[in-house]
């Protein structure tokens, strides 16, 4: 165990650590931020009222559109030359998100993740090949830190040269793979076909994620690898990958309750759910130098659970993503609103076509597919125009998602409706669930 | 009186589609004139001249289907060899672009009716007139 103190520290002792770390946060983000002073004495709530861990449940929660509104520095708590790294979402919807981090911040994010690459197995023998990408994008800058703090030797090597990841894996001698599921996978075939036996690489585990993925995704990647893959979950706004990272148990994400304090709640009438209960999680930043995050909407759904683990931790562990309580879709690892894909059709048809989304994995490639009904505005007696408007409509639509999509133009009343006349909107057909 | 309405429908190029949309022109006892349809992979228009097509564009939207009303325009020619190419001499000449144009015969007067439509139709109308091609009016090509 990398942290033995922490990582099986009594739960009545994390809550303590907790409330304490909470009441500080929660006091330099008032005092420190000018978002925070004027969103909390509009809720009339104030740092003196936090008293217990439950009493976080006054604090208003704090949306991505907040962020958006700080756009770029807004959330900063400290001085611009405190600031040593920023990385940023990708911003598919509007303004991106921007996160800072400080010294200490970059520490912290090191620790965490190296607490999960030993809950993986590894130490400082290993090598890990990291096929995340180095960018703005957090994933591989998280599990590079994470590696450096264990010792172990990273390879940087990013995504995509896929036969030179090949190449290297073998010659190296990687003893674990960093990936999302989708290259993993494609990373495994084009392995398979330079003749790579997964058997003599002796590979120790992998670590993925930044994807939502299912129990048989899982299965095939350690079907394929010959070893155990553990799950990572993380996101910008709050650090980055390491907020939750899975154990030899395979049940369930730890939590890194020391820098971050979960909460489940009911996204429609935003009330905290109790433990084992399916919600949205909602994270708290309990040590965060540059940007304190105060109850966060991930959007992401899940349910935590606080009994000890059979690996011996006591830290609270989230259940695998199994879905978003708004309507995001993530396709080939970009972030999709329906939203989005009305605002291209509205450019071809003054009234709102109806519309239908699909995606699909017929492999290991994600495909959307955006079936329009055709009406009276879509609709001419020239087979030219008709195209035309088929290939402007995929246009516009790749202009707004950033993604290719296929269009396709349906009858009128075509796409199924419930009872109550609506479609629809997003047909997943890949089974993430 | 020489604009024939033409009824233009969308349709998905699915197995069925066709079959449905004619079987329920049927039931209601449209009479179709001329049939044309063209197709891409995935959708098509099927363009058609029936008896009545304010009556038949009613009843096809009630059903769902995007009907929109064409003008073209009707000439008659020679069922004999080389009938079809004088006329699009005479547009070649002219330089008119034509959109599309299909044909079908007239049983009783042993006659051809070339369906013909162009971007500007009342240029088409002109020439044709021009060179004295003999127009169908658009009430007796839906009586025929």
């Amino acid at each position: 165990m990398w942290n033995e103190e922490i990582e099986c520290m009594s739960r009545e002792d994390i809550f303590e650590l907790q409330l304490k770390k909470l009441q500080a946060t929660v006091k330099r983000a008032f005092d420190k931020i000018p978002f925070y002073t004027e969103k909390y004495s509009n809720a009339n709530v104030f740092p003196e009222d936090i008293e217990t861990l439950k009493d976080i449940e006054k604090l208003p929660f704090l949306t991505k559109d907040d962020l958006r509104a700080c756009y770029p520095f807004g959330m900063f708590a400290v001085d611009k030359k405190e600031i040593i790294e920023v990385h940023s979402s990708s911003g598919t919807t509007g303004k991106p998100v921007v996160s800072g981090y400080t010294q200490g911040d970059i520490d912290n994010w090191g620790e965490i993740v190296a607490r999960g690459l030993t809950m993986m197995g590894l130490d400082e023998d290993d090598i890990i090949q990291n096929t995340h990408g180095y960018g703005l994008f957090t994933g591989g800058f998280g599990v590079h830190y994470g590696a450096h703090k264990l010792g172990a030797t990273i390879i940087p090597i990013s995504t995509g040269q896929t036969r030179r990841q090949v190449e290297i894996m073998a010659d190296f001698g990687t003893t674990c793979l960093i990936f999302t599921p989708s290259y993993g996978i494609y990373l495994g075939e084009v392995a398979k076909e330079e003749g790579i036996d997964f058997e003599k690489l002796g590979l120790k585990a992998i670590g993925f994620g930044a994807e939502m993925w299912t129990a048989e995704m899982r299965e095939r990647i350690e079907d394929t690898f010959k070893t155990k893959a553990y799950n990572i979950y993380g996101l910008t706004e709050l650090m980055g990958p390491g907020v939750g990272i899975e154990c030899s148990a395979q049940n369930g994400l730890h939590i890194a309750e020391d820098f971050f304090y979960p909460e489940i709640i009911d996204p429609k009438t935003g009330n905290t759910l109790p433990e084992g209960t399916h919600g949205e999680l909602v994270l708290t930043n309990l040590e965060r130098e540059s940007m304190p995050i105060i109850r966060f909407r991930t959007k992401d759904l899940t349910a935590l659970h606080y009994d000890t683990c059979a690996c011996g931790r006591t830290l609270a562990r989230m259940e695998r993503i199994t879905g978003r309580s708004d309507d995001m879709i993530k396709v080939k690892g970009v972030a999709v609103f329906p939203s989005q894909i009305e605002k291209a059709l509205l450019k071809v048809s003054d009234i709102e076509p109806h519309y239908q989304i699909i995606v699909t994995r017929p492999d290991i490639m994600d495909e959307i597919e955006i079936k329009v009904e055709a009406s009276e505005s879509l609709f001419s007696d020239d087979i030219k125009e008709m195209i035309g408007v088929k290939r402007k409509i995929g246009e516009y639509i790749q202009n707004e998602i950033g993604i290719a999509v296929n269009v396709s133009l349906v009858a009128p009343k075509s796409i199924p409706r419930s009872t109550k006349g609506k479609i629809q909107r997003v047909i997943d057909k890949r089974n993430l669930h | 009186m020489y604009k024939i309405t033409q009824l233009s429908i969308f349709l998905e190029n699915k197995r069925g589609n066709l079959y449905q949309v004619l079987n329920l022109l049927a039931e209601n006892d449209i009479n179709i004139r001329a049939l044309f349809l063209a197709d891409t992979t995935e959708f098509g228009i099927l363009r058609l001249v029936v008896q009545d097509p304010l009556k038949a564009k009613e009843i096809l939207e009630k059903n769902y289907y995007i009907v929109k009303n064409t003008p073209i325009i009707g000439a008659e020619l020679d069922d004999t060899p080389g009938g079809l190419s004088s006329i699009l001499k005479i547009l070649k000449d002219e330089e008119i672009d034509l959109e599309y144009l299909y044909a079908f015969t007239h049983e009783r007067s042993e006659k051809a009716i070339l369906l013909l439509q162009a971007k500007d139709l009342d240029e088409l109308l002109s020439i044709l007139n021009a060179y004295k091609i003999p127009l169908v009016p658009a009430e007796e090509v839906y009586n025929l």
